[in-house]
């Protein structure tokens, strides 16, 4: 149980839109072991992006329970998933979302605002999660004067910089080009072995997918394929140096 | 209250982040708040104005003058021709118990001559109780005896006007000699400066002597016997009207007047003057204050829009600051908060604007204005209670949205 980060079981998401009910998630079942790489991979309409707003605390299951990092969080209220997301979470989402007009610096702190940090401590934290990216000249520029994969590493500093045991990332190189995709890629990769942090990758690109270690397919709102697989990347040969995912 | 200085600084970086649309929208509050502060002070400094005046002419004073008579059928104006004797007047002060003292005077318009200047002024003849009665009396020199009045002295003493057209800088005019209608006499006094009446008259334009010496040297008997006004002190505030019910029935009854019969004289309370003109600035002070409170009320509305507007804009940003952590009540305290403080800087900056207003329109308009503490905290509150009313609906909007939806919003 310890080593288990998420654990879901029998997990089912229905939309009910008036006259017809939607499924969009049936009956899904699995854990994530804390310090795994995790890809979801699934066309449009597969469900993973529910999944995703399900394991990211963001909506309520129609049925089934969700464990996360042992607390069943399928029942919280809304304040209480706002501080799970603010304490276990960090979001990495496909168009940055960064707060326009805004300094990265900034940006990066927005976290520790909502965890009532004092001031001084978050300004330390933030430049400290924005130099951990390769940022740390930046943090006075605005989100329009970064390019776009250096806004994605800001976005992965602000997802840091509460030190959370997961970040999710819901197609974070879907508008980037392919060698800064690679680079960012290497980034969660580096989080991943040297920090221990648990990555959940959603993406419909098996290149992307290629990254990760454990790669989840899903279709029609059920999981269809779970695979473990050799990891590409620069810094994959360090797979070994956090313990073996569990199950 | 850590919450509270942070989502202050985190409203204040979010109304940094767009300055032209914060100040157009705080406009409508500036302006109502600034009308509010500048409409007050007029009304409060003419209200103050009018009571000086009234204060300056003796709260307690009643003024009796000649009402208009009947003869065969021909009703003469008032004042036309003097109803009031002598013998009227000292019976008001012998026979009235709530009259503590009472003065009377006639008065004409006459040429007064200093050496080579000259001037044209109204004198009075008026007897030695005139500076308790009218509650004014001489900067310089001393004032006339009853013994003045008795052997008909040619003694006089004159305003603060007249002592500027007649005597020049540096010249005493105690002690000098004067021609009044080519009668000569001494200045023994100069009264204190009383300014414009309520009426607007120059109440220092004018020159008084002994009753007696005015009626055998100077201004003739036209109607022998006669005054032109009776000035009578009640005791006390509280008996001003039991003093003035007292004077009209014994004038009634002096001048033989029937039950059904209309006076012959008026009885005039300052202190009614006084509450009907304060009355009036009050009802012309409310109704400005209400246009003004208007222009409160379409300012609160124009913040409402603008912050709809916002979270409309906005709808991703609170999304971002929902996933990271967010709860509702942040959300809905940060768009609260950026309202307050939209409606109570523009309440401060109204606050300025509306004092530099009042200070203008006194310096311009030679208005009195009156700076009103309570209206200044007041309307600066007031804004603020605008900023909480209308900015809640568009917060409590924000603070409900679905953060899936929200981070989706294009």
């Amino acid at each position: 149980m310890e080593s288990v980060l998420i654990r879901v079981e029998d997990l089912w998401k229905v939309y009910d839109l008036g006259d017809v009910s939607v499924t969009a998630l049936a009956d899904v079942t699995l854990d994530v072991g804390r310090g795994e790489f995790t890809a979801i991979i699934g066309s449009s309409g597969s469900g993973k992006s529910t999944f995703m707003n399900l394991v990211g605390c963001l909506d309520r299951p129609t049925r089934g329970r969700y464990w996360l990092d042992g607390v069943d969080v399928s029942t919280l209220g809304s304040d209480e998933r706002a501080e799970i997301r603010n304490r276990k979470l960090g979001f990495v989402f496909q168009n940055f979302n960064l707060i326009s007009r805004t300094s990265a610096l900034e940006n990066v702190e927005l976290p520790l605002f909502y965890d009532d940090l004092p001031l001084a401590e978050q300004r330390i934290r933030a430049r400290e999660a924005l130099r951990r990216v390769g940022l740390a000249d930046r943090e006075h520029h605005l989100p329009n004067q970064l390019s776009g994969g250096q806004q994605q590493r800001v976005a992965i500093a602000r997802a840091l910089v509460n030190r959370p045991p997961l970040i999710l990332a819901d197609e974070p190189t879907g508008n980037l080009d392919t060698r800064t995709s690679i680079e960012i890629l290497e980034v969660f990769q580096e989080l991943n072995r040297s920090q221990g942090i648990t990555i959940l990758l959603v993406t419909h690109e098996p290149d992307i997918a290629s990254f990760a270690r454990r790669v989840i397919t899903f279709r029609d709102g059920r999981v269809i394929s779970d695979v473990r697989q050799d990891p590409r990347g620069a810094s994959a040969g360090a797979r070994d140096a956090v313990s073996p995912p569990s199950s | 209250m850590k919450l509270l200085r942070m989502t202050l600084y985190a409203a204040f970086r979010a109304l940094r982040r767009n300055k032209m649309r914060s100040i157009l929208t705080m406009l409508g509050i500036i302006i109502g708040v600034a009308a509010v502060i500048a409409m007050v002070s007029v009304g409060q400094g003419a209200n103050l104005a009018v009571q000086k005046q009234i204060e300056s002419l003796g709260t307690n004073l009643l003024m009796v003058m000649p009402g208009s008579t009947t003869a065969g059928g021909v009703r003469s104006g008032w004042g036309g021709v003097s109803t009031l004797t002598l013998q009227d007047a000292a019976a008001i002060k012998r026979e009235c118990p709530s009259v503590s003292a009472a003065t009377y005077f006639r008065r004409q318009g006459v040429q007064v001559v200093y050496g080579n200047k000259n001037w044209y002024t109204t004198a009075q003849g008026t007897t030695p109780e005139f500076p308790v009665v009218r509650n004014w009396s001489t900067s310089e020199g001393s004032f006339f005896t009853a013994r003045d009045d008795s052997t008909a002295n040619r003694v006089v003493v004159i305003g603060q006007t007249v002592a500027s057209q007649l005597f020049g800088e540096g010249e005493d005019p105690v002690g000098a000699q004067i021609r009044v209608l080519e009668v000569p006499f001494t200045v023994i006094g100069v009264l204190e400066a009383r300014g414009q009446s309520g009426y607007g008259q120059d109440q220092d334009d004018t020159l008084l002597m002994p009753f007696n010496t005015a009626v055998r040297r100077v201004l003739g008997a036209r109607f022998p016997g006669t005054v032109d006004m009776i000035f009578a002190s009640a005791s006390s505030q509280d008996v001003i009207d039991q003093a003035e019910t007292e004077i009209t029935d014994l004038l009634r009854s002096r001048h033989h007047i029937a039950p059904k019969q209309e006076d012959d004289f008026t009885v005039r309370n300052l202190a009614d003057i006084a509450k009907a003109r304060e009355s009036a600035g009050q009802v012309m002070t409310t109704l400005l204050l209400s246009v003004a409170s208007i222009s409160l009320l379409v300012g609160g509305i124009g913040i409402m829009n603008i912050l709809l507007v916002s979270v409309t804009e906005r709808t991703r940003e609170i999304g971002i600051r929902m996933a990271i952590g967010a709860k509702s009540r942040h959300i809905l305290l940060q768009f609260l908060v950026e309202a307050i403080t939209l409606s109570t800087a523009g309440g401060l900056a109204g606050a300025v604007f509306g004092v530099a207003l009042a200070k203008a329109i006194s310096f311009f308009a030679d208005w009195p204005t009156l700076l009103s503490v309570p209206a200044v905290l007041g309307s600066i509150l007031f804004s603020g209670a605008v900023g909480v009313f209308f900015g809640f609906y568009p917060a409590h909007k924000a603070s409900r949205l679905d953060p899936i939806l929200a981070l989706r919003y294009e």
